[in-house]
């Protein structure tokens, strides 16, 4: 007994007090730089039911009925009109895979030749194995051992990048690592967001400077992990490594995911820049206080700020 | 609970972090998320409230009925828990899916309640035998992130501190039968007193140590996890062991005691919240559920 009250005093040395915050909710405002309602105009925002235009002159696209001769939106979100078509880009969506886009999707199943990855899209997508680099970067044909191996490479929960390389008529898409680039990847977090939060780039994979590495997969996965030292040889997602990261990665991957969750609640285009400003923006905050609303309110505001000077 | 699958490589990293007492979201392992409480949220119940812990929503309402006491404790009332896992939280709870989740819920809600000290039963008797009050308390969940138990202990507590049970007088009639009589001001009820409810604190062993307030990925990190109920003083009334794996019993000890530490500094914010929550009265600005 005496043994276990001395272990009881030790622990409370070690564990330094702890932090409880409640208060009384409070109503959200949106947070604009421009205080006029032009800002909100320019974006022709519409909910279910909103009808767009009385005009029979236009063909209408995605996210759009015909409501006795009215074309009504089906959707919440932005129109886009080209031309004569005009549709409804949804802010809230699963994601619709187009060729060439990265992705970090979750393996949910080991199938016959083939593994089935989730991607926050409206069908499971699908990774051949034919369709991923061998160890060595081997060009041969798949025998019945490497199907049997197939979950020693990837099995179910393991998380993965890779590009669309095409679409199934029933909208599934096929993906493929075949680029030393893509493949499982190793220690790290994910955080989820609307696929329509993240913008399309040349590049997907970025080495941001504050320490830390990100993959903003256009469904809406991101992917932050620690930057791994040697550039030169890249193993294809065969090794991960198991060593602990150091402290001082984990506190930037954790003020980045908390940053990408800030401008993700705000709705705020996620890219390498937006991210990086908002982690600029969040240094003076402790770590867990960015999720508070009215620092994450300020964040915001400071980003969206230099973004507009940036693009200015 | 909606169960959320994880990589070999993130349940490391997770861990380690862990180990050297930094979580993905960069608490330290006793520190809460950021927590919203409001009361009186539905207008039909005699109490309510609704809490946000992070991304998990609870909704709990009071209603007072009266019933007949129980044969073994006559000049008692007593409170009957319900909980609803509204497959607003995850499709998983659709239909009879979150019917276990709930069962089990309230069964370890009544244990945290059986005992003497929590709520002053005996104040709930209207007529020794005959007549008492009965409370009953119906939780919904709305969304599921995690600690669940924590996050319904406070709303139970928040919602059981807002009730109010109007009150009643016994008259005699003419056959010598007795009538209740319910005052008509709406103002004219009695309060509970709350201060020895207990609040629950889960703590979910990851490798070699403890978190408190454990997320969804946290949770399917650890193999097992210790649930204590607390007062305000630091009295336990309940402790259960939930999870598949093991805990040695130096661990289960050490968790108690770091229970009992984080359960005692709950009550204290949490009443002076309630208190200020009433002092504002009518100017407070009522956010409800669409906030």
């Amino acid at each position: 007994m005496k043994s276990a009250r001395a272990l009881c005093r030790c622990v409370q040395i070690r564990c330094v007090s702890m932090a409880v915050e409640m208060r009384l909710p409070a109503l959200h405002k949106h947070v604009s730089i421009t205080p006029s309602q032009s800002h909100r105009d320019d974006k022709h925002l519409v909910v279910p039911g909103d009808v767009i235009t009385s005009d029979t002159g236009f063909m209408r696209g995605h996210g759009t009925y015909m409501d006795e001769e009215r074309l009504t939106a089906s959707v919440a979100g932005q129109v886009e009109r080209v031309n004569k078509l005009i549709c409804v880009k949804p802010l809230k969506t699963r994601y619709n895979g187009e060729v060439g886009d990265v992705v970090v999707g979750r393996i949910t199943e080991v199938q016959q030749k083939r593994w089935k990855v989730e991607t926050n899209s409206r069908l499971d997508s699908v990774l051949l194995l034919s369709s991923v680099n061998l160890p060595g970067g081997e060009l041969r044909r798949r025998s019945t051992q490497d199907e049997l191996a197939m979950r020693d490479y990837l099995q179910e929960g393991d998380l993965i990048s890779a590009e669309v390389q095409s679409i199934f008529s029933d909208g599934a898409l096929s993906l493929h690592t075949r680029s030393l680039k893509y493949g499982k990847l190793g220690q790290g977090v994910l955080v989820l967001v609307s696929p329509s939060l993240v913008k399309r780039q040349k590049t997907h994979f970025h080495n941001l400077p504050c320490g830390a590495s990100v993959i903003l997969g256009n469904n809406g996965y991101v992917w932050l992990y620690p930057t791994p030292e040697q550039q030169d040889e890249e193993a294809g997602g065969y090794y991960t490594s198991m060593e602990p990261v150091s402290r001082a990665d984990r506190e930037v991957i954790s003020r980045l995911r908390n940053c990408l969750l800030a401008l993700a609640a705000h709705k705020v285009l996620l890219y390498d820049t937006s991210v990086l400003y908002c982690y600029e923006a969040s240094l003076p905050q402790q770590i867990k206080d960015i999720l508070k609303p009215e620092v994450m309110e300020e964040i915001i505001l400071e980003t969206r700020q230099r973004l507009v000077e940036h693009e200015g | 609970m909606a169960a959320v699958q994880v990589s070999e490589a993130e349940k490391v990293y997770l861990m380690h972090g862990v180990r050297d007492g930094i979580r993905l979201d960069g608490r330290r392992c006793e520190d809460y998320r950021h927590m919203e409480i409001e009361t009186d949220v539905v207008s039909n119940t005699d109490g309510s409230a609704k809490i946000s812990l992070g991304h998990t929503d609870v909704l709990v309402g009071v209603k007072a009925e009266i019933g007949k006491p129980k044969p073994t404790v006559p000049n008692e009332g007593y409170l009957e828990f319900f909980v609803d896992c509204s497959a607003n939280a995850t499709p998983e709870f659709e239909g009879r899916g979150g019917e276990e989740l709930g069962v089990e819920l309230s069964n370890i809600l009544y244990k945290v309640f059986n005992n003497r000290h929590s709520v002053d039963l005996r104040s709930l008797c209207i007529c020794p035998g005959e007549n008492c009050w009965v409370l009953y308390v119906d939780v919904l969940l709305l969304q599921c992130d995690g600690n669940l138990f924590d996050a319904i202990s406070i709303a139970i507590k928040a919602a059981l501190f807002n009730t109010r049970i109007p009150k009643v007088r016994i008259s005699e009639d003419e056959e010598g039968g007795k009538e209740i009589e319910l005052s008509d001001d709406p103002y004219d009820c009695m309060r509970l007193n709350v201060e020895n409810v207990p609040c629950i604190v889960t703590l979910c062993k990851i490798g070699h140590r403890h978190v408190v307030d454990a997320t969804l990925l946290e949770k399917a990190c650890s193999v097992a996890s210790l649930l204590i109920s607390v007062t305000h003083k630091g009295m336990v009334t309940c402790v259960r062991k939930m999870g598949r794996g093991s805990l040695d019993p130096e661990s289960i000890f050490e968790m108690t005691e770091a229970g009992k530490r984080v359960g005692k500094t709950l009550h204290a914010p949490l009443m002076e919240l309630l208190q200020k929550e009433e002092s504002l009265g009518k100017k407070r600005q009522k956010v409800g559920f669409l906030g």
